[in-house]
């Protein structure tokens, strides 16, 4: 029992509600949200030392029992989950101060953030199947308000079918619980993995399991990410950067908890099936982000290639290997919101999203420029940025599998390839954007950006820490990927006492 | 008894499937809403259905039905409302500045 557990979430909740009666007060609603959000970093930092030192943490809550009541578990994998998604979180708020704009933030944006932050935080943190559902809805309830806040028609057009998509995967996210339910008999993720153990993984069960991947595969847009596209380049940039940092890691996070913990006793069907989905999924979003000449565009579907590596990790299904999506997890977080955030800025400059009417912004914007440029070597995976070592360990292990089972070399030569289409699709933007004649008119007069470029200097630090500093996290990542490999580790912690 | 709500689920997400396949905004919505009805009623028929007993666990009942699932469908059905509610002030904010509640004319942005 340890009642820090819960804080990463319930810090959030409050502000967010307390926010709610303070609308037209803008100083405090700043003020409240970046506090929860340094109180929440500050929580689940600590919480982070107990679990390094005295192994998974739980809370059961309200003091119910393990499989009977809602327990939350603290592992090395969510732990870290949380922790960068709030340091992220705090960053784009930053952003969101400057951007976002009085309208917006007089319409309950900060109330929305904290909630969206509750959301992601509980399905990080929870140790129960039908109360991820329950966080993954409060999460997608504050991104569909959210995505249409501001109501233009843009943001109207991609919220309708946003949250059409999303209330009918959430809908088959209940079939799953209730097949789940009328099998096993219980919930609770760890008691569900002891059930799955005893009975064995049935082809009934296999088939529940199959349900889950394609509602998870639909939150983390791996394969199903048609309604990524729209619905990321619809709202202001804050906005999507978060979006675009939290929002499908979510998703991917589900996967690795399920098939880690839960269905694990088949991997040659289902692993199998999650690296054939991974593999689609670099394959069509590499094409996306090469055909495209919007930025926003090339964007979202970078962020659809970085699912499909991620994905390659949990396919591989080795220790090394989650290990490796796990740095790629820490990394793609960072990245995806500092690229959004340096995308969003450049169309602000530029005054146009389409890179024909770009040009010579280096002239003006060279800070820019250059973040962009570091940004784009380290989401291509170049060492010694924080691509690189989550990079290294999924294709190292990939060659190892490739000995035993020869698909596996396509798996990762596609992994390899595609890190290839996103260096060639960012450094498009790069060139046409940044070199070549300054556009007449477009940019004449020159803004001001360094306050907007604060949180994007402080993403690229934690970003270039994540590569340079890769020693120092080593014996977190590695006590995260043990632990996924293990489940009786997390069975124990949450069942035996 | 089983049986019975197999069919009668199994109808359900038939009409809310063939709803959400039209192009109209109402219609779509609808859909999603009985396909939500029908995933509720599978819960309890999943819980196994029993008759002649409260759903508690008591010291002294012989017998007592499941409680949970009606747990589960009370928080699903509380989110399925509100999601509802907000999808149906969102076609209408959208219907008014759209111009229009088919699917077909709300297509991307500036496709070029």
């Amino acid at each position: 029992m340890n009642n820090i557990v819960v804080l990463p979430l319930i810090i959030p909740m409050f502000t967010g509600l307390l926010l709610a009666f303070f609308r037209k007060n803008i100083i405090l609603q700043r003020t409240l949200s970046l506090a929860s959000l340094v109180a929440v970093i500050g929580t689940t930092l600590y919480l982070v030392g107990q679990v390094r030192n005295e192994g998974i943490q739980i809370l059961e809550i309200g003091g119910w029992q393990a499989p009977y009541g809602i327990v939350l578990v603290a592992d090395m994998f969510s732990v870290l989950l949380v922790l960068t998604a709030s340091v992220v979180s705090a960053l784009c708020i930053l952003f969101a101060f400057q951007t976002i704009g009085v309208q917006r933030e007089q319409s309950y944006f900060y109330s929305l953030f904290q909630f969206l932050l509750t959301g992601v935080n509980g399905s990080f943190l929870t140790g129960d199947i039908f109360n991820l559902f329950v966080f993954f809805e409060v999460m997608l309830l504050a991104s569909y308000v959210l995505l249409s806040l501001g109501g233009t028609k843009r943001q109207l057009k991609a919220t309708i079918k946003y949250v059409v998509i999303n209330s009918l995967s959430s809908t088959v996210f209940l079939l799953g619980v209730a097949y789940l339910y009328a099998v096993l008999g219980t919930l609770n993720m760890a008691h569900l993995s002891v059930r799955v153990a005893e009975v064995g993984q049935s082809g009934f069960l296999t088939v529940v399991a199959f349900i889950f991947m394609i509602v998870f595969s639909l939150k983390a847009a791996l394969v199903l990410f048609f309604w990524l596209p729209e619905s990321y380049s619809a709202p202001p940039t804050a906005i999507a950067s978060v979006f675009a940092a939290l929002l499908t890691k979510v998703g991917i996070y589900a996967l690795f908890r399920v098939f880690t913990l839960i269905f694990y006793h088949q991997p040659e069907i289902t692993h199998t099936l999650l690296g054939v989905l991974a593999a689609l999924t670099m394959i069509l979003g590499s094409i996306g982000a090469v055909a495209y000449r919007d930025i926003y565009r090339i964007l979202v579907y970078n962020v659809i290639i970085g699912v499909g590596f991620i994905v390659v990790g949990l396919a591989l299904f080795t220790e090394q290997a989650a290990m490796g999506s796990l740095y790629y997890l820490l990394h793609d977080m960072v990245a995806k919101a500092l690229l959004f955030l340096l995308g969003g800025i450049i169309i602000t400059v530029a005054g146009s999203e389409q890179l024909k009417r770009m040009g010579g912004l280096i002239r003006h914007y060279p800070l820019l420029g250059w973040s962009f440029l570091v940004t784009l070597f380290a989401l291509g995976g170049i060492p010694p940025l924080s691509g690189f070592p989550g990079k290294v360990l999924i294709l190292q292990q990939g060659l190892a599998k490739g000995v035993q089972y020869a698909g596996f070399n396509w798996l990762t030569a596609l992994a390899l390839i595609s890190s290839l289409f996103v260096l060639f699709s960012l450094l498009k933007i790069f060139i046409l954007a940044f070199w070549g004649e300054t556009r007449p008119g477009s940019n004449a007069e020159i803004k001001n950006i360094n306050g907007l470029l604060v949180p994007c200097v402080g993403l690229l630090a934690l970003s270039i820490f994540l590569g340079v500093g890769a020693e120092i996290l080593y014996p977190y990542v590695e006590q995260a990927g043990y632990s996924l490999l293990n489940p009786q580790l997390y069975i124990e912690a949450v069942l035996a006492r | 008894m089983e049986t019975l709500m197999s069919v009668l689920i199994g109808v359900l997400f038939a009409i809310g499937a063939y709803l959400m396949l039209s192009r109209n905004l109402l219609k779509i919505i609808m859909g999603s809403s009985l396909i939500s009805h029908g995933a509720n009623l599978l819960i309890l028929t999943m819980g196994g259905l029993k008759k002649g007993g409260a759903p508690l666990l008591g010291e002294g009942s012989a017998s007592y039905t499941d409680p949970l699932p009606q747990a589960l469908i009370l928080t699903a059905i509380v989110i399925n409302f509100a999601l509802t509610a907000f999808l149906l002030v969102l076609a209408y904010r959208t219907y008014i500045n759209v111009g229009t509640d088919d699917m077909e004319q709300m297509r991307s942005i500036e496709d070029e």
